[in-house]
């Protein structure tokens, strides 16, 4: 190594005003080691800064070290003792704040999943509610629909009574000449026993000749009662009968229900 | 007295040591914190508390923390400008002055007839006010060489070689 640069460098002034890292300062210490001008060196720029710091001094009296003296055994046998109280009270108040703040977590993370259930009920709930709107709005539009066609200005109302199988059963029958549909409100009529249906039948009466114009399906589960049938016939009455399920070819007469004849 | 021997003792918390040690650095240390403090009076009180600091941190030296009388500067130093901080805010002032020692040299009546003024400005003589600056910034305010290089607004280099001229001067005027 140049020991004349390096002490040139200017290192030796940082490294006694305390201005290095401490990698730096080893490094000093190991070249002061090894070459003494570095060492001699370090004491000369020390000695220049103690000269330096000593002319600003306030001027000690001689008996100042007293002072200081007088401090001295405090320090001794304080120390020791306040080290070790203070250590397990950093740890306890350390275990404290994290038994603390565990507890904390696990009420959040509870309080949290109870509300995240809480919000999938409601969802459902409200799926729910959404459902039963959109059926209830369905439902009315088709009764509207209905309604409609009830109301319409050709519509010609049959009223069927009850016959002798059956005597307080009654039903109506709306039939639109012009669009060929007949609505049978069947409202007035027992429900059918398992394996048979309500067949309707259009009539020309001299010669009674019947024509089928369809079955009164799913009589059961519909609610309305109302069934729209396709009638293209110069119907004179209509009459339905319960026939087995299927329907028949011709009405069996002994199971008339109900009965009634078109208006002039 | 060797000084290795002194600090060894003073670090098996030797009282002689101690005191041994105090006599070749209170001047020094009370020094560097009266030029922080400009105030005799407490710059007197704070250096004893800094001796006792030091006994009560004997056992944390060690020679990667450079010379024993950098260490114990270390100290000193913080201690005052902790004190200077405090004060300051009290007084409502943010920054430390950073040019104390400039001013003590040019301007030294404050602070005249308690401190060896004559001394000082022998020392001092000829050096030009950047290099007072330096020398305050890093001896006495305890910048590192990358503080005082940006608080110059001058290349990191440079300070290592200016510091060196600088310093050179003051031993000139010593001999």
């Amino acid at each position: 190594m140049d020991v004349k640069a390096y002490i040139a460098s200017g290192i030796l002034e940082l490294y006694v005003a305390g201005a290095l890292s401490p990698e730096e300062n080893l490094e000093v210490q190991h070249y002061a080691l090894q070459y003494p001008e570095v060492k001699s060196e370090i004491e000369a720029i020390e000695k220049s800064i103690l000269e330096l710091t000593r002319t600003t001094s306030p001027k000690l009296s001689k008996d100042s070290f007293k002072t200081v003296r007088a401090q001295l055994d405090d320090v001794i046998q304080f120390k020791p003792e306040a080290s070790e109280r203070k250590t397990p009270w950093g740890n306890y108040m350390g275990w404290a704040a994290s038994i603390l703040l565990a507890v904390g977590l696990i009420g959040v993370y509870l309080q949290n999943n109870q509300l995240k259930t809480e919000i999938e009920i409601t969802n459902q709930e409200k799926e729910n509610l959404e459902q039963i709107l959109s059926t209830t709005q369905e439902k009315v539009i088709d009764k509207e629909a209905l309604l409609q066609q009830l109301r319409a200005k050709n519509i010609t109302v049959v009223a069927l009574g009850g016959q002798a199988v059956s005597p307080d059963s009654y039903a109506k029958a709306y039939w639109n000449r012009e669009e060929s549909k007949v609505i049978i409100d069947a409202q007035g009529l027992p429900e059918p026993p398992p394996g048979y249906a309500y067949q309707v039948w259009s009539l020309k009466l001299t010669p009674l000749t019947p024509t089928s114009i369809g079955l009164l399906e799913d009589f059961a589960t519909d609610e309305s009662k109302l069934f729209a049938l396709s009638n293209p016939n110069e119907s004179e009455a209509f009459g339905i009968t319960l026939e087995p399920e299927g329907g028949s070819e011709t009405p069996t007469l002994e199971q008339l229900y109900t009965l009634g004849a078109v208006g002039p | 007295m060797d000084l290795d021997n002194l600090i060894q003792r003073f670090q098996k918390k030797d009282t002689v040591a101690f005191e041994a040690l105090y006599d070749m650095y209170a001047e020094n240390i009370c020094g560097v914190i009266n030029v922080i403090l400009k105030d005799p009076e407490r710059s007197q009180e704070l250096c004893q508390d800094v001796f006792v600091k030091i006994w009560s941190k004997s056992d944390q030296y060690d020679t990667s923390k450079g010379r024993f009388f950098t260490w114990i500067l270390n100290i000193a130093r913080n201690a005052a400008i902790d004190e200077l901080r405090s004060k300051s805010h009290k007084n409502q002032k943010k920054n430390l002055p950073v040019d104390s020692l400039v001013g003590i040299y040019e301007n030294s009546e404050d602070l005249n007839g308690k401190i060896d003024t004559i001394g000082l400005q022998s020392l001092l003589k000829g050096l030009k006010d950047k290099c007072i600056l330096l020398i305050d910034l890093l001896y006495f305010k305890g910048f590192t060489q990358k503080e005082a290089a940006k608080e110059l607004k001058t290349p990191i280099g440079t300070i290592k070689t200016r510091i060196r001229s600088c310093i050179s001067e003051i031993r000139k005027n010593m001999a």
